[in-house]
């Protein structure tokens, strides 16, 4: 069959299948990035407490979600979540097999080991806040959390992003992997295409063609923030931050 | 007149560990005092100046702002504060200008004016954008306004700083070697300010290394040494014939 033809938006091309799963491996990485945000914002604060049970509980996350498989996540959080969601339902009556949402599921693992890299990115951008910065704040009079909302918030915002980038970057390739829990993302969507067709080479390039884009856009959207964020800084420091 | 101290600093004491750095100063600063403490380096000045608005606990000893004592209590052997919500108040009636500037680097000149007014005393934000304009005016920054620190002189950003602490309409001054950090060149800027300062009445404390200032400007010099006041008076007296000897032999050391 002609290349064109299966590349297509005709009735025998699969360009909408792989920009639908383009499209979701988009979404399951923006979810995940969020939930990674949240969890990263919490686990640092953790890391960085003076509290000794709250510094070794984020350690601890951390050390864990770092130095596992991100498949194994994945099938702890899939089918373990589903086990437990099934014996909930039991508990309520239902019988039967009750599966968690794969997307929700797969943003969930991807959230949970992009959080791991993210508190360390966060930590390293409020360790890197000059100190003098925040002592001029307490000596004005600001109150831990006034200081906290306008002069932490902001600047740990601007060290973060190309840390963050990084992530991102990482996390749109995790999420290559929820194709095992049957979520059609792109890594999914390509698989399908090239064992429909026997047309491997074609696909699987394509679909890493597909990923090069995503992954180069969303690194232009990147520089340009910093470079946006950076604003304040003497031009030499642009991208050393 | 018997007005009482804008400042009045009883027997601090400041150990870090086993050592003892500050070993119980007393000090009052009157309305419009403009007081120079001086002393070598490891004298404790700069941790003396810090344990005012409390950047350092004090290990012990009182300090009254306007009457008003910062309450202090005893945790688990250590010295705290009561009340840091009082700690915040004091402090926002305390300017400090830090060797080091420490200007905000994400906010411009103007934003690290007004941020104070804005939102610790919570005032409008057009009165102190009005507020703000006219202190840049008088440290001679007005055109900067809208630039951020990083593109400016360490001269240019001291004002700045000094701009931001005058913002809070402080009762009393405090200066941590305001110029140490600066070229030589830029130095006098910053002092043309505080003297102007120091001529419109302001209460003002600076630990400094400039000893013109401490002659010129001052109207009390204080010298400290290994953690105590060793010879304090005017001006006159200090760098006169009556100074102590420890003095004397610090100014030779620092010269001109």
């Amino acid at each position: 069959m002609n290349i064109m033809t299966l590349l297509g938006f005709g009735d025998k091309g699969w360009a909408l299948w792989l920009l639908l799963g383009a499209m979701l491996t988009l979404a399951v990485t923006a979810v995940a990035l969020v939930i990674g945000a949240i969890l990263g914002a919490a686990v640092a604060s953790a890391k960085l407490s003076a509290s000794v049970p709250l510094r070794v509980l984020g350690n601890a996350y951390t050390t864990v979600f770092r130095g596992v498989p991100e498949l194994l996540i994945i099938y702890l959080i899939y089918f373990g979540g589903s086990s437990a969601v099934t014996s909930l339902g039991q508990w309520l009556g239902y019988q039967g097999f009750l599966g968690l949402p794969s997307f929700i599921a797969g943003a969930l693992a991807v959230g949970v080991i992009s959080g791991s890299y993210q508190a360390e990115v966060f930590r390293g951008a409020y360790l890197a806040i000059a100190r003098g910065e925040l002592e001029a704040a307490s000596a004005i009079g600001m109150p831990r959390s006034l200081r906290f909302r306008r002069i932490i918030m902001p600047q740990v915002f601007r060290l973060a992003i190309p840390g963050i980038g990084y992530v991102w970057q990482l996390s749109l390739k995790d999420s290559a992997l929820v194709s095992v829990t049957g979520l059609v993302e792109l890594m999914r969507a390509s698989q399908v295409s090239a064992n429909s067709t026997h047309q491997y080479f074609l696909f699987y390039i394509v679909g890493g063609g597909l990923y090069l884009v995503l992954t180069s856009l969303s690194d232009r959207v990147f520089t340009g923030a910093e470079r946006h964020a950076n604003r304040s800084m003497p031009s030499a420091s642009m991208g050393k931050a | 007149m018997t007005a009482q101290p804008r400042l009045s600093i009883r027997d601090i004491r400041k150990s870090f560990g086993t050592l003892e750095v500050l070993k119980g100063i007393s000090l009052d600063a009157r309305d419009g005092d403009v007081i120079s403490l001086l002393g070598a380096s490891g004298s404790g000045k700069s941790t003396f100046l810090r344990c005012i608005n409390l950047l350092e606990t004090p290990t012990s000893g009182r300090v009254f702002v306007d009457g008003e004592e910062i309450r202090m209590l005893q945790k688990n052997g250590k010295t705290v504060p009561a009340s840091q919500k009082q700690v915040d108040h004091i402090r926002s009636e305390l300017g400090m200008v830090f060797q080091s500037f420490n200007l905000w680097s994400h906010m411009t000149v103007l934003e690290n004016v007004i941020e104070g007014p804005v939102h610790v005393l919570k005032r409008p934000k057009a009165e102190c954008i009005a507020e703000a304009e006219a202190l840049l005016e008088k440290v001679g920054i007005a055109d900067k306004r809208h630039v951020y620190p990083a593109h400016m002189s360490g001269g240019q950003q001291q004002r700045a700083a000094i701009a931001r602490a005058l913002a809070m309409k402080p009762k009393v001054m405090l200066f941590d070697e305001p110029t140490s950090a600066l070229d030589p060149e830029l130095v006098g800027e910053v002092l043309r300010v505080m003297r102007a300062l120091a001529e419109e009445g302001m209460t003002m404390l600076v630990v400094t290394h400039e000893m013109g200032f401490a002659r010129n400007v001052s109207n009390r010099v204080v010298f400290m040494r290994e953690g105590l006041i060793e010879s304090s008076g005017s001006p006159e007296e200090m760098f006169g014939s009556v100074a102590s000897p420890a003095f004397r032999q610090f100014i030779g050391h620092y010269g001109n």
